[in-house]
C-alpha cells in the first residue's frame, strides 16, 4: 500500500472513530492491521515461506504481468498477491506442488527457448511465453502443464488483488457501509433502462 | 460408560435446538411466564464474532478458507459467514447407494437463522390442501386460517419487508416498507412484465423501522454474516437473548441430545445428552419436551429413543418417523446483461434481495408438472470476494490490463435468477438410522435415501425455459437450456437446505406422527417445533412457517400445561 493511501485510510478511520465516539471491533482490527502493514512495508523484504526466493520472485513477476500497474494505479505486486499465494502454499501441500512444479515447468520451457530462466528473460520473451500459456486455444501436449499452471496463477492473482484494499478501491466497490436510508439509484436505473430499451 | 449425571429437578419444558423453531418456542413461552431449559448442540453465539462489516483482507485467507481449502472444493468461499456445513468433524451421516443427498447442519445458538437468506413468505391457502386440489401429496390437518394469526404475530415481531399485492399464491402480510429497487431489479421487473410475469418487492426478514429495541436496517448488504444491530431476524439475537432477560430461560450449550427417556406410561421424563465439552453423558428431567433440532435431527432423536416399549423408536407407532423427507427444487441461471455495463456507479448493497417473482401460474393446470415455484433475483456490485471474477477471467483469458477491463465491464452487470419450487413428497425420500455408523459421541447416525421424481424434473425444465426468456428479454445472450447427464440440472437433494417433513402432522395416527398442534399422537408431552411436522413443502421458503407453527405450538403447550393436560 502506498504511503498516501495508507494515511488516507487511517484518517478515514480516525474520523469515523471521532464521529462515533467509540472504537468498534472491526475498525480497531483495521487500525491494528494497517499499523502492522506499515511496519512490514518499511521493514523491507518479505521472506517467502513456501517457495524458494527465486521461485517467489518469478511468481511476483507473473502477478505483475497479470495485474500490472495501470496509469499509475497500483497492481498485484503492491497488493501483495505473491505473498498471499506463498502464505497459502505454505499451509497447503497440494497448492505448494502446483506452484513449485508449475514454476519449474516455466523455467524449463524458457530454457528450451534459449533463456536462463523466466525471471531473467527480457520482458518481450516473458510475454511471448504468456501469449502461449494464457490461452486454451494453444492447448498441446507440450503446453498443457503451462496452461494449467497459468490458469491457477491468474485465478489466484485476480482473487488476491480484488480482495485487497487496493483492488477493492480499484474496482470502486462502494458498499459495506452503514446508511440511514437506502437511496433509489435514479441515475443508474435511467442509464440501464435507456440502454436496454425496456 | 461414564456415570450419568442427572439433574435434580424436572424442568417444565425442555427445548432441544435453538433455531427458528426452538427460538420461537423459547420466546413465546418465556413471554407467557413459562420457564424453559434450552439445549443447544453448539456453543453460545457471541455477537462480537459476527463477521458483518469485515473486509476479505481482514482474514488471512481472504475467504478461501483456512489453508486455501476452498480452491479444492473442501471449504466454501466465505469468511465466517456460516457456522457448520454438510461436513462436521466427528458427526457424519451416510447416504444409501444410488441416492444423493447433502445435509447442512449448524451447531451454534440460533443455528442456521444466523446466516440464512431471510426470505419470508407465507404459504398460500391452497398450499395446505394439496391433495384436495390435485390429488398429490397429503392435506395438512390445519388450514391457512389456522396459521394466519401466527404469521401476523411473527411479522409484527420480526419485521418483514414487502408490499400488499393481492396475489393468491403469495398472501399479503404485515409488512414494513421495502427498500427501493436497484437497477438490475428494475430491468428484471420490466422484462418479466413483458412476458406477463409479475415481480414484486422482496419479502425479507429485515426490519426497516425501529422495533422492540432493534434499530432499523443500515443497508450494509452483509445479512449473511449475521447482523450486529439485530435488524434482521436470527432466533439468537432477536428471540433468545431477549428471552434470557426475562430470567425464565436457562441455556445449556454444547449439549448434544442423544435419547429421550420414557416412563411406564410412555411419557418422556428425561433427556439424555452428551456434554460435548467433557464428553460425558448427562440427563435433564422434564415435564414436557419440544424437539426443534431440525427436521432430520429431531427424527434421528426419536428413532434413537428405542426401548422395549418403543421398538421402532419413540412416537413412531405409525412407522412414519423419518419418512416423506422433502427439500426445495432448486435451479439457477445467470447472465451478463450488457445494459447494466458502464452504469453510473452506486452502492447496491441494501439487504440481499429487493425483488422477487411469486408463482404466477397458480391457476394454470396444463404445465406438465404440478404446483409451482418462485424466483429469487440476484445482482449488483457485491463486495469482491474470492472467486468473484473467476468466471469472467476464464472466459476472457489472457493477462494484463485487458482482464482488468473485462472485470470492470462485467462487475455489477450480471443478473442471477434462482428458482425455488415445490417438491411432492414421495416414498423414496427418507432418513433412517444407519445400523453400522455412530458419531464421535457414540450416537447412531442417519442414513438418507433420495430420489427426485418427474414432477420435480419437469418443473426444472419450466424454470430453464422461463429464465432463458427473462434473461434474453433483458438483452443477454444465453445458450439454449440443455440437460446435464440425461436430466435437467436440478439441485442435489438437501442442497437448498430446506429439508422438511420426517415427523409429519395429521389427523390420522396411522399415517402421521403428530396431531394438528404438533403434539405426538403417541406421547402427550412430546411436541415438535421445527420443519419436521411439515406435510408438504410448498415453493415458499420454510422459515416463516416454522416460526408461525412453533408460535402456535408454544401457545397450545402453555395452555395445555395450565389446564394440567400435560
Amino acid at each position: 500500500m502506498s504511503e498516501i493511501s495508507r494515511r488516507d485510510a487511517l484518517r478515514r478511520i480516525a474520523l469515523a472513530l471521532t464521529a462515533a465516539g467509540f472504537v468498534d471491533r472491526v475498525s480497531a482490527q483495521e487500525v491494528h492491521q494497517m499499523a502492522s502493514k506499515a511496519a512490514t512495508a518499511d521493514g523491507g523484504r518479505y521472506q517467502p515461506k513456501a517457495l524458494s526466493l527465486r521461485d517467489y520472485q518469478t511468481l511476483e513477476r507473473l502477478t505483475d504481468l497479470i495485474i500490472p500497474v495501470e496509469n499509475g494505479a497500483p497492481g498485484a505486486v503492491a497488493a501483495g498477491a505473491a505473498r498471499w499465494i506463498d502464505m497459502l502454499a505454505s499451509e497447503n501441500g497440494e497448492l505448494k506442488d502446483i506452484y513449485t512444479s508449475g514454476l519449474a515447468w516455466l523455467d524449463a520451457a524458457m530454457k528450451q527457448r534459449g533463456a536462463a530462466d523466466f525471471l531473467s528473460a527480457p520482458p518481450a520473451d516473458q510475454t511471448a511465453m504468456l501469449d502461449l500459456i494464457a490461452y486454451r486455444r494453444n492447448q498441446s501436449a507440450e503446453l498443457a502443464p503451462g496452461i494449467r499452471f497459468f490458469t491457477w496463477v491468474r485465478r489466484m492473482t485476480v482473487d488476491a488483488f480484488y480482495t485487497s484494499e487496493i483492488g477493492i478501491r480499484d474496482i470502486d466497490y462502494r458498499g459495506n457501509t452503514g446508511l440511514l436510508s437506502y437511496p433509489e439509484p435514479v441515475e443508474a436505473i435511467a442509464f440501464a433502462l435507456k440502454k436496454s430499451g425496456l | 460408560m461414564a456415570q450419568v449425571v442427572k439433574s435434580p429437578a424436572a424442568h417444565d419444558v425442555v427445548i432441544i435446538g435453538s433455531g427458528a423453531g426452538g427460538g420461537t418456542v423459547t420466546k413465546v413461552l418465556a413471554d407467557l411466564g413459562v420457564s424453559v431449559l434450552l439445549l443447544e448442540a453448539g456453543p453460545m453465539l457471541n455477537p462480537a464474532d459476527l463477521k458483518e462489516h469485515m473486509w476479505p483482507y481482514d482474514v488471512p485467507h481472504r475467504g478461501v478458507g483456512p489453508k486455501g481449502e476452498g480452491y479444492f472444493g473442501r471449504s466454501p468461499f466465505t469468511y465466517g459467514a456460516t457456522y457448520g456445513g454438510a461436513q462436521i468433524e466427528g458427526e457424519p451421516y451416510t447416504v444409501a447407494p444410488g441416492s444423493d443427498f447433502s445435509w447442512f447442519r449448524s451447531r451454534i445458538l440460533g443455528g442456521r437463522t444466523n446466516h440464512y437468506g431471510r426470505v419470508t413468505l407465507r404459504f398460500a391457502d391452497y398450499d395446505f390442501k394439496p391433495k384436495s386440489r390435485d390429488g398429490l401429496g397429503v392435506d395438512w390437518p390445519i388450514s391457512y386460517e389456522d396459521i394466519a394469526p401466527y404469521y401476523d404475530k411473527a411479522e409484527n415481531f420480526i419485521g418483514v419487508t414487502g408490499t400488499r399485492e393481492g396475489i393468491r399464491s403469495a398472501p399479503d402480510g404485515i409488512f414494513n416498507p421495502p427498500a427501493p429497487l436497484r437497477a438490475h431489479d428494475v430491468l428484471v421487473q420490466r422484462a418479466c412484465a413483458k412476458l406477463g410475469i409479475r415481480a414484486v418487492p422482496a419479502r425479507q426478514a429485515v426490519t426497516t423501522v425501529a422495533r422492540n429495541g432493534r434499530p432499523p436496517c443500515h443497508y450494509c448488504g452483509q445479512c449473511g454474516r449475521g447482523c450486529k444491530t439485530a435488524s434482521n431476524y436470527a432466533s439468537s439475537y432477536v428471540q433468545i437473548f431477549p428471552a434470557i432477560q426475562t430470567g425464565r430461560v436457562q441455556v445449556v450449550t454444547n449439549a448434544m441430545a442423544r435419547e429421550l427417556m420414557t416412563d411406564e406410561a410412555g411419557k418422556v421424563v428425561a433427556i439424555s445428552y452428551i456434554d460435548k465439552t467433557t464428553g460425558s453423558e448427562k440427563q435433564v428431567r422434564c415435564r414436557t419436551v419440544v424437539l426443534a433440532a431440525s427436521a432430520c435431527e429431531s427424527a434421528r432423536l426419536l428413532l434413537n429413543s428405542k426401548s422395549s416399549r418403543h421398538p421402532q423408536g419413540l412416537a413412531n407407532s405409525s412407522g412414519k418417523v423419518g419418512r416423506y423427507l422433502m427439500d426445495t427444487v432448486g435451479y439457477s441461471a445467470g447472465a451478463f446483461i450488457p445494459a447494466l455495463s458502464g452504469m453510473p456507479r452506486y452502492n447496491s448493497d441494501g439487504y440481499g434481495s429487493h425483488l422477487y417473482v411469486p408463482w404466477w401460474l397458480w391457476d394454470k393446470k396444463d404445465l406438465g408438472f404440478p404446483r409451482g415455484y418462485h424466483i429469487e433475483v440476484g445482482g449488483g456490485y457485491g463486495m469482491p470476494g474470492i472467486g468473484s471474477f473467476t468466471g469472467i477471467v476464464n472466459r476472457t483469458e489472457g493477462y494484463g490490463v485487458a482482464i482488468k477491463q473485462a472485470i470492470r465491464d462485467e462487475y455489477g452487470a450480471s443478473v442471477g435468477l434462482s428458482g425455488r419450487g415445490e417438491m411432492i413428497p414421495n416414498e423414496q425420500c427418507s432418513c433412517e438410522i444407519d445400523p453400522e455408523v455412530k458419531d464421535r459421541w457414540g450416537i447412531p447416525v442417519l442414513r438418507f435415501h433420495w430420489a427426485w421424481s418427474d414432477h420435480e424434473l419437469n418443473q426444472v425444465r419450466h424454470m430453464q425455459a422461463t429464465f432463458h426468456d427473462i434473461l434474453e428479454t433483458m438483452g443477454a445472450k444465453v445458450a439454449a437450456p440443455t440437460d446435464v447427464g440425461g436430466r435437467p440440472p436440478i439441485s442435489r437433494g438437501g442442497a437448498i437446505i430446506h429439508e422438511v417433513g420426517t415427523i409429519r402432522m395429521g389427523d390420522d395416527r396411522e399415517s402421521s406422527v403428530l396431531n394438528k398442534y404438533c403434539q405426538a399422537h403417541d406421547v402427550k408431552n412430546l411436541f415438535v417445533a421445527d420443519a419436521a411436522p411439515f406435510v408438504g413443502n410448498p415453493d415458499k421458503n420454510p422459515t416463516h412457517t416454522i416460526v408461525a407453527l412453533a408460535w402456535r405450538t408454544a401457545e397450545y403447550l402453555a395452555e395445555e400445561m395450565r389446564k394440567g393436560n400435560v
